[in-house]
């Protein structure tokens, strides 16, 4: 279990991390979510005692990191993964991380084999891909075979086989009764695989929440109705006591509608219908809408609106319309 | 608290492990002791015309340490390689999660690039000496003569010394091209240029590697301000105190 209670860090004026309290729990995946820049790395940071926090503190286990001995049997992470020597071969990395927390040795050829690395163990990781360092940095956060375990970003630049893998993994970790703590800046990636969210922006805690609450509170379904003849649909509709409001483009929605009682009653009356469709708030925008407030990188005169309407077209399967202009940089 | 076996355990595997490291250290003996054979060659061939006018009695140690200066850089490249590319890697984050107790983990580190560049240092000093030795011929002396061991000893106790140095201000400057581009010019041009210079040479006497040079003089030369043994204490001096300050950088620095 990872504690955080106020938890604060400020560069100078600016301030990272704002007073975060939250509780990572035993035996789950927590999704640590937010834009970048927002300060989930910085969090990290704290938590493996890297970065000093201002104020505040952090507990791993009722302990402070720095009072941990042998740290990796407590909680293995990747923070970075091209953070290796490229001198040094894919074992060696793993041999010195083992000798130094008294991991036995076997444990090394245990864990590249876990995430396919032994063909290449012998190689100097100076040639590796950035999957493949991103495995290696996995495989040595699974070295100690830690209860907690914590990845920044895993899935940055990887190829669909990579995501996929990951995700498969993080989700066995977490039914092995492991806590597994993952940030990204992707809700579709957080939605597939974490049980539990935690969101942050410009440093300070937005939401702490189960994601089955997450998707219950945000994702509002609706029936897009287009026609040449709206006050005819409007007279109908309300006869039946179905409120319509509004949509984009002289359209009209109807609220949790259901499309096929929807089309049968405009059939019934004669009326037109250009379009007919069921909609739905994808996470992403509710994610976006939450954090719109903090992104701390907005693109300078697009003003795009963060909190748009629904995307025509969205199908049940959201996330997979990531729609934010491209503002991001590199990594935080 | 972390085992202390354990860290040195895992740092000399660190180190054997990168071949740039074991290169720098290979490079420092071949330096040291091919050139002092070749200066101690071309002094047997010219003794007469180098010894025009002086005074001093002829030191035969120091002539074949005479290539020291060029060694000296590779083994202050050691220093800042065996600790900067960590920095340089970003590796310095997963060295300190596994070892989060940051003093004993900087310890460690010295033990190991200190214990693993005295080693070579005495392969150093010894090979280099009698390899000199044998080449001056007629002007040579024994490792039995007053001091000579003491100066012998004295070379690789520099090395090392100046190597330790290096380390502990990469630690401070927390960047391997910044320590380079601050060690490889002072030692090479800076602090030799500043000791030739009237009024200056007094305080760049008291340099690590113009103190810590005297312990491989057989003889004190009486231009000298101070003996072997002082200039033992100004270098370790001066080491301690780099790494004492990268002790305290390592620990009051976000890494």
């Amino acid at each position: 279990m990872i504690e955080l209670h106020e938890l604060t860090k400020r560069y100078g004026a600016k301030t990272a991390v704002d007073h975060l309290t939250f509780t990572v729990r035993q035996g789950v995946v927590t999704g640590f979510l937010g834009p970048n820049g927002a300060g989930k790395s910085t969090t990290m940071r704290m938590i493996l005692d890297l970065d000093r926090p201002t104020s505040g503190r952090v507990s791993i286990d009722g302990k402070g990191y720095g009072h941990l001995s042998e740290p990796l049997k407590y909680i293995g992470a990747l923070l970075e993964a091209k953070a290796v020597h490229p001198g040094r071969t894919a074992r060696d990395h793993l041999l010195w991380l083992a000798q130094s927390n008294r991991i036995s040795t076997r444990r090394v050829d245990e864990v590249l084999a876990q995430v396919g690395l032994t063909e290449v163990a012998n190689q100097r990781s100076r040639g590796f891909s950035l999957g493949m360092s991103q495995r290696l940095g996995i495989a040595s956060a699974l070295l100690g075979d830690p209860e907690i375990l914590m990845f920044d970003e895993p899935v940055n630049g990887l190829d669909p086989e990579g995501i996929l893998w990951i995700r498969n993994l993080m989700k066995r970790l977490a039914a092995e009764g492991r806590t597994v703590f993952v940030s990204s800046h992707l809700m579709s990636e957080m939605a597939l695989t974490a049980e539990h969210l935690v969101v942050i922006g410009r440093g300070k805690l937005l939401a702490d929440l189960p994601m089955a609450q997450f998707i219950e509170q945000n994702s509002r379904s609706s029936v897009r109705l287009r026609t040449p003849h709206p006050e005819q649909l409007l007279d109908a509709l309300a006869r039946q006591s179905i409120t319509a409001e509004p949509g984009p483009e002289g359209s009209w929605e109807v609220p949790d509608g259901d499309a096929a009682g929807l089309g049968e009653l405009a059939a019934a009356h004669g009326i037109t219908l250009h379009e007919l469709s069921p909609q739905r708030a994808s996470l992403e925008e509710a994610f976006m809408q939450m954090t719109a407030d903090s992104v701390e990188y907005h693109v300078d005169g697009t003003g795009a609106p963060l909190t748009g309407t629904t995307v025509p077209g969205a199908g049940p399967d959201w996330g997979a319309d990531w729609r934010r202009p491209s503002k991001q940089k590199g990594s935080d | 608290m972390a085992s202390f076996p354990a860290i040195l355990r895992s740092e000399w595997t660190k180190i054997r492990s990168v071949r740039s490291t074991v290169w720098t250290l290979l490079l420092a003996f071949l330096v040291t002791a091919a050139l002092g054979a070749l200066l101690s060659l071309l002094t047997k061939n010219n003794f007469e015309d180098f010894r025009k006018g002086a005074s001093a009695p002829f030191d035969a140690t120091a002539t074949s340490f005479a290539g020291i200066m060029l060694g000296e850089i590779a083994m202050i490249v050691f220093g800042v390689l065996a600790i900067g590319n960590e920095y340089s890697t970003g590796m310095i984050r997963v060295s300190l999660a596994a070892v989060p107790q940051r003093g004993t983990l900087l310890t460690g580190k010295a033990m190991v690039i200190g214990g693993l560049a005295l080693l070579v240092s005495l392969v150093t000093a010894f090979v280099t000496f009698f390899l000199g030795q044998a080449l001056l011929g007629g002007h040579r002396t024994t490792i039995g003569s007053p001091d000579v061991l003491r100066a012998v000893l004295g070379a690789a106790v520099y090395l090392t010394l100046l190597c330790l140095f290096s380390a502990g201000v990469t630690v401070m400057l927390r960047s391997q091209t910044l320590a380079l581009g601050v060690l490889v010019p002072f030692f090479f041009l800076l602090s030799p240029i500043l000791s030739a210079v009237p009024k200056v040479k007094t305080v760049a006497h008291y340099f690590p590697d113009y103190a810590g040079r005297q312990m491989i003089a057989v003889f004190q030369a009486p231009s000298e301000p101070y003996g072997w043994l002082a200039g033992f204490f100004i270098c370790a001096g001066w080491t301690l105190l780099a790494l004492l300050g990268g002790a305290m950088v390592l620990r009051s620095r976000d890494a």
